[in-house]
C-alpha cells in the first residue's frame, strides 16, 4: 500500500427509490460510517400525482375516485373522510344503515391494511412466512370487498350521502365467517412473530419515540399510541356512530418499533370486535340519503373532517366557492407527517435498524406524495 | 371496391332509453365470486385430515419410506459392493498388466466423480425440496407443473432442472465498475473448497472418498476457505451494498467457526479420534438394549453440543436467521447482488452443498452415523448408508424449517450471540465432558 496511513472514509448509499424494503418509492440518502448512520436525508415526491389540484376541476362525486389513490392500501377511510367533509358542506347526513356499513368497511380495511403491515414488516426483518399468512387472510377481506363493491383496491364504495350498494344477507354471513376464522389466526400471528425472541430483540428498544416527541412531531395513529399517548379520533371525535360501539384503544409502553407493531396487531382484534357489533345491530333502512344532487353545488364555505384512518389521523379541508368543483382540497396525510421523524431518528442507528424503523412507521408513498 | 349503398334509407332507429346497468351485486357477479369463496381456507382449517389430498399424501409417504427401506435392505451395505467392485477392477488391471498405481489413480478418479455428483445432484434435489417445504410452511403448494407436459409432473419434479437451464441461458453480466477477474473468480473460490471438504465425509459405514485420521479438522479447515470467495465477490462487484455484504459475511463466518469447532470437542473427547469413521463407530450399541448410545443422548453435554453445532452450521451457510451477508431487505442481495446466470447459481450450489455437509456432519457426530435408532429386526436390517442418508435429510429439513420460520438477526446481535453465548457455553461443555470422562466413562 502506498499510503502510509490507512484512510477510512464515510460511505454514501442510496436507499431507494428502487429498494426491496422502502415500501414504495421513498429514497433515503444515507451517509454511513461502517454500519452506523451519520446522516440521513429522506427524499420524497416520486409518486406525486397532484390529486389535490386535480380535485379542483372535478365535481364532488368524481373527487371520491381521486381519494382512492392516496392511501391505496386502505382506501375506504379516504372515501369516508372526503364524503364526511363534502356532506358537511352540502348539509346532508348519511342514513343510519349507511353509517353502519361505512364503519364495517372502514374497520375491515383497517384489518387488511394492518395485515399488509404485519406481513411486510416480517419480510423487512427477514421472516418470510408471516407475509404469506397475512396475505391469505387479506385475500379474504378483498374477496368480501369485491363481492360487495366489485373492486379490490380502489373501491369508490362510500359515496356522498351513503354508500354505493347495500350489503346482502349473504355478504353479512360471509363476513361473519371471516371474522370467526380470523380470530384464532391472530393468536397464530402472535406465536409466529410477535413474541419471537429474535423479532423482539430486533424491534424492542429500537427507534424509541417518547410520548413528548410523538406529540411534538404531531404523529398520529398507531405511531402515536405506540408511544403511550391515548388518542384515537374514533373516540375523541366520533363520526359515523363510533360512539355506539364498544372497543379499546391499544397503547404501547415505550414507543419502540415493537410497541408500534404491537398496537397494530391489537387494533386488528378491536376492529374485529367493532365489525361484530356493527353487523349485530345493523339498522334497516335506505343505504343512501335522499336529496343528494347529481352535480352538487354546495354553498360557499369551508369544512374540515377527520377520521382515524389505518395510518393515523386522516383529515380533509374542503373549501367551496359555490361552484360544482371544490375551490380547494387539502389532505392532512398521516403518512407524510409520521415520516418526518425519520431524518432525526435515523442518525446513530445501524443499517438494519433503518429498515426496522421505516417498516414500523408504516408509510404508504401514495399518501405521502399524493 | 365501394360498398353498395342501401337501396332504401331505412328509418333511423330510435335510440333506446338509457338503462343504467344493474349494480355489481353478489348475484350478478356471482359465478366468479363463488369460485373465490371455494378457495377460502376456512374449510381446510376445520377438517384437514378428512380431505382426500391429506390421506393420499400420507399414504404416499408411508409407501415411499417402506419402498426405500426394502430397496436399501436388498442392496445391502454399499461399502461391501464397493469393495467387490474394487476387487473386480483389480483383477481386470492384473489381467491387462497395468501397474497398481494406475489402478489406484482410476479408483480415486471414480470416487472424486461420485462425490462431485453428490454435490451437484444435491443442488437439484434440495432446491426442489426447499421450495416444496417452504411452500407448505407458508400454506402454498410450490412447484406443481414442471415435468412432462402431459403425464408425469409429480409435484413439479423438474422445476430445478428447468431453472438450471434458464440460469445457463441467462446473460452473464459483469458491471462496468467491477474488478473483472476477481468478480469471475469469486464463485469458484466459494464452491471449490466446499467440494474438497466433502472428501472425508462419511456416507455410510466405511463409505467415504478418503478415510483421513484428521477428517474433522480437514473439513473445518476447508469449509472456512469459502469466506475468501464471499469477500472477493463483495469487493469486486463495485457495489456498495455488495461491499457491506462481503464484510458482514467475513465477520460472521470467521466468528461462527469458533463455536462450531469447539462444540465438537466433547464428541472428539468421547470418541478419542478425529476420524469420522471412529466417531461413528463409537456410537454403536444401546443402553439397556433400548436407548441408542448416540452422542446426542449423552445427558446435557450431548444436547448442548448438538444445539451449538446446529446453530453455527446454519450461520456458516449464511441462511436465515443468519443471512446478514445477503439480507434481502437491507442489502438487496448482499455480496451476490451483481451476479447473474450461472455465476449466481454457483453461489447457491455452494450454499446447498454446505447445508448437505452440515447435515451429514450432524448425523455423524450426534445421531450415531449409520446406526439404527431402534434395536429391532426390520430396522437393524436396513443398511447403514440409508440410515445415514435419512438422518442427514432429517437434519436438512431442520435447516429448511429454521430458514422459513425465524426472522433475521442484526449484525451486532449476531456477534454478541456467538461471542457471549455460544462460545462460553461450548467451553463449559468441554469442561463437563472432561468430568464425564473422568468419573462416568472411565
Amino acid at each position: 500500500m502506498s499510503n502510509a496511513t490507512l484512510k477510512s472514509d464515510q460511505l454514501f448509499i442510496n436507499l431507494g427509490p428502487q429498494h426491496p424494503s422502502t415500501h414504495g418509492v421513498l429514497r433515503i440518502g444515507l451517509t454511513i460510517n461502517g454500519e452506523v448512520i451519520v446522516k440521513a436525508v429522506p427524499d420524497i415526491g416520486y409518486l406525486h400525482r397532484g390529486t389535490e389540484k386535480l380535485a379542483e376541476v372535478r365535481n364532488y362525486h368524481h373527487c371520491v375516485v381521486l381519494t382512492d389513490r392516496w392511501d391505496y392500501v386502505s382506501a375506504m377511510p379516504n372515501n369516508l373522510v372526503f364524503c364526511l367533509a363534502a356532506e358537511k358542506l352540502m348539509g346532508v347526513a348519511a342514513t343510519p344503515r349507511a353509517n353502519a356499513l361505512r364503519v364495517i368497511m372502514c374497520e375491515m380495511n383497517r384489518v387488511a391494511s394492518h395485515l399488509l403491515f404485519f406481513g411486510t414488516y416480517g419480510i423487512d426483518l427477514g421472516a418470510y412466512t408471516p407475509f404469506l399468512y397475512a396475505f391469505r387472510e387479506r385475500e379474504m377481506v378483498l374477496d368480501l370487498f369485491e363481492m360487495l363493491c366489485g373492486a379490490r383496491l380502489t373501491y369508490n364504495y362510500i359515496r356522498l350521502g351513503g354508500v354505493m350498494v347495500d350489503a346482502s344477507s349473504e355478504w353479512l354471513k360471509r363476513t361473519m365467517e371471516f371474522v370467526e376464522y380470523f380470530k384464532p389466526r391472530l393468536d397464530e400471528y402472535d406465536t409466529l412473530l410477535t413474541y419471537n425472541p429474535i423479532f423482539m430483540a430486533r424491534t424492542q428498544g429500537v427507534g424509541v419515540v417518547t410520548a413528548r416527541e410523538a406529540v411534538d412531531w404531531a404523529l398520529s395513529g398507531p405511531n402515536l399510541r405506540g408511544s403511550g399517548v391515548d388518542h384515537d379520533v374514533r373516540r375523541a371525535d366520533p363520526y359515523c356512530g363510533y360512539e355506539n360501539y364498544e372497543f379499546d384503544v391499544p397503547l404501547g409502553k415505550t414507543g419502540s418499533c415493537w410497541d408500534r407493531y404491537f398496537c397494530r396487531v391489537q387494533e386488528m382484534r378491536q376492529s374485529i370486535r367493532i365489525i361484530e357489533q356493527a353487523i349485530e345491530k345493523l339498522p334497516d333502512g335506505p343505504f343512501m340519503a335522499s336529496g343528494v344532487a347529481k352535480i352538487p353545488k354546495p354553498a360557499p364555505g369551508e369544512a374540515y373532517a377527520h377520521v382515524e384512518g389505518s395510518r393515523g389521523d386522516l383529515g380533509i379541508y374542503l373549501a367551496s366557492d359555490g361552484g360544482i368543483s371544490p375551490f380547494r382540497l387539502h389532505v392532512h396525510a398521516p403518512s407524510f407527517i409520521n415520516l418526518a421523524m425519520l431524518q432525526e431518528k435515523l442518525v446513530g442507528m445501524k443499517v438494519s435498524d433503518v429498515i426496522a424503523l421505516l417498516g414500523s412507521i408504516d408509510i404508504v408513498l401514495g399518501e405521502v406524495d399524493r | 371496391m365501394t360498398t353498395p349503398e342501401p337501396a332504401a334509407a331505412a328509418p333511423k332507429p330510435v335510440a333506446p332509453k338509457y338503462v343504467p346497468p344493474e349494480p355489481v351485486l353478489n348475484r350478478q357477479n356471482g359465478r366468479l365470486i363463488e369460485d373465490r369463496f371455494s378457495t377460502w381456507p376456512t374449510e381446510v382449517f376445520k377438517k384437514r385430515w378428512s380431505r382426500p389430498g391429506y390421506q393420499r399424501g400420507a399414504g404416499m409417504l408411508v409407501a415411499i419410506f417402506v419402498g426405500l427401506g426394502l430397496t436399501g435392505g436388498l442392496i445391502g451395505e454399499l461399502a461391501k459392493r464397493a469393495d467387490g467392485f474394487y476387487a473386480l477392477l483389480g483383477s481386470f488391471a492384473a489381467a491387462q498388466g497395468l501397474p497398481p498405481l494406475a489402478l489406484d489413480a482410476g479408483w480415486i478418479a471414480i470416487k472424486v466423480l461420485i462425490v462431485l455428483h453428490i454435490v451437484l445432484i444435491n443442488g437439484l434435489w434440495s432446491i426442489w425440496w426447499e421450495r416444496k417445504i417452504s411452500a407448505h410452511i407458508q400454506s402454498r403448494v410450490g412447484p406443481t407443473y414442471a415435468g412432462s407436459p402431459k403425464g408425469f409432473n409429480f409435484h413439479g419434479w423438474a422445476q430445478t432442472a428447468i431453472d438450471g437451464i434458464k440460469l445457463l441461458l441467462k446473460e452473464d453480466v459483469t458491471p462496468a465498475a467491477a474488478d473483472k477477474w476477481v468478480h469471475a473468480l469469486a464463485p469458484g473460490l466459494v464452491i471449490a473448497p466446499c467440494i474438497i471438504a466433502f472428501a472425508p465425509v462419511l456416507f455410510g459405514d466405511g463409505l467415504a472418498a478418503a478415510s483421513l485420521d484428521i477428517g474433522t479438522l480437514y473439513i473445518f479447515a476447508f469449509a472456512g476457505i469459502s469466506v475468501i470467495g464471499i469477500v472477493m465477490a463483495g469487493w469486486a462487484s463495485g457495489n456498495k451494498y455488495s461491499l457491506l455484504g462481503g464484510l458482514r459475511g467475513a465477520a460472521q463466518i470467521v466468528s461462527y467457526e469458533l463455536p462450531r469447532g469447539f462444540s465438537v470437542v466433547p464428541i472428539l473427547m468421547f470418541a478419542g479420534s478425529l476420524d469420522l469413521q471412529v466417531i461413528s463407530n463409537a456410537q454403536a450399541g444401546y443402553w439397556h438394549g433400548i436407548i441408542p448410545r448416540w452422542f446426542i443422548f449423552y445427558p446435557v453435554v450431548g444436547q448442548l453440543a448438538f444445539v451449538i453445532f446446529l446453530i453455527s452450521s446454519v450461520a456458516e451457510t449464511n441462511r436465515t436467521p443468519f443471512d446478514i451477508p445477503e439480507a434481502e431487505s437491507e442489502l438487496v442481495s448482499g455480496f451476490h447482488t451483481e451476479y447473474s446466470g450461472m455465476k449466481w447459481s454457483i453461489f447457491f450450489l455452494a450454499e446447498y452443498a454446505y447445508v448437505l455437509l452440515g447435515s451429514f456432519l450432524l448425523a455423524t457426530f450426534f445421531l450415531g452415523g449409520g446406526a439404527s435408532p431402534i434395536n429391532a429386526l426390520p430396522f437393524t436390517w436396513i443398511p447403514s448408508w440409508l440410515w445415514m442418508l435419512g438422518k442427514a435429510m432429517l437434519m436438512m429439513f431442520v435447516f429448511l424449517w429454521i430458514r422459513w420460520t425465524l426472522p433475521r438477526f442484526r449484525v451486532d446481535q449476531l456477534m454478541d450471540f456467538t461471542w457471549k453465548f455460544l462460545l462460553p457455553w461450548s467451553f463449559v461443555n468441554i469442561a463437563v465432558a472432561g468430568l464425564y470422562l473422568a468419573y462416568w466413562l472411565k
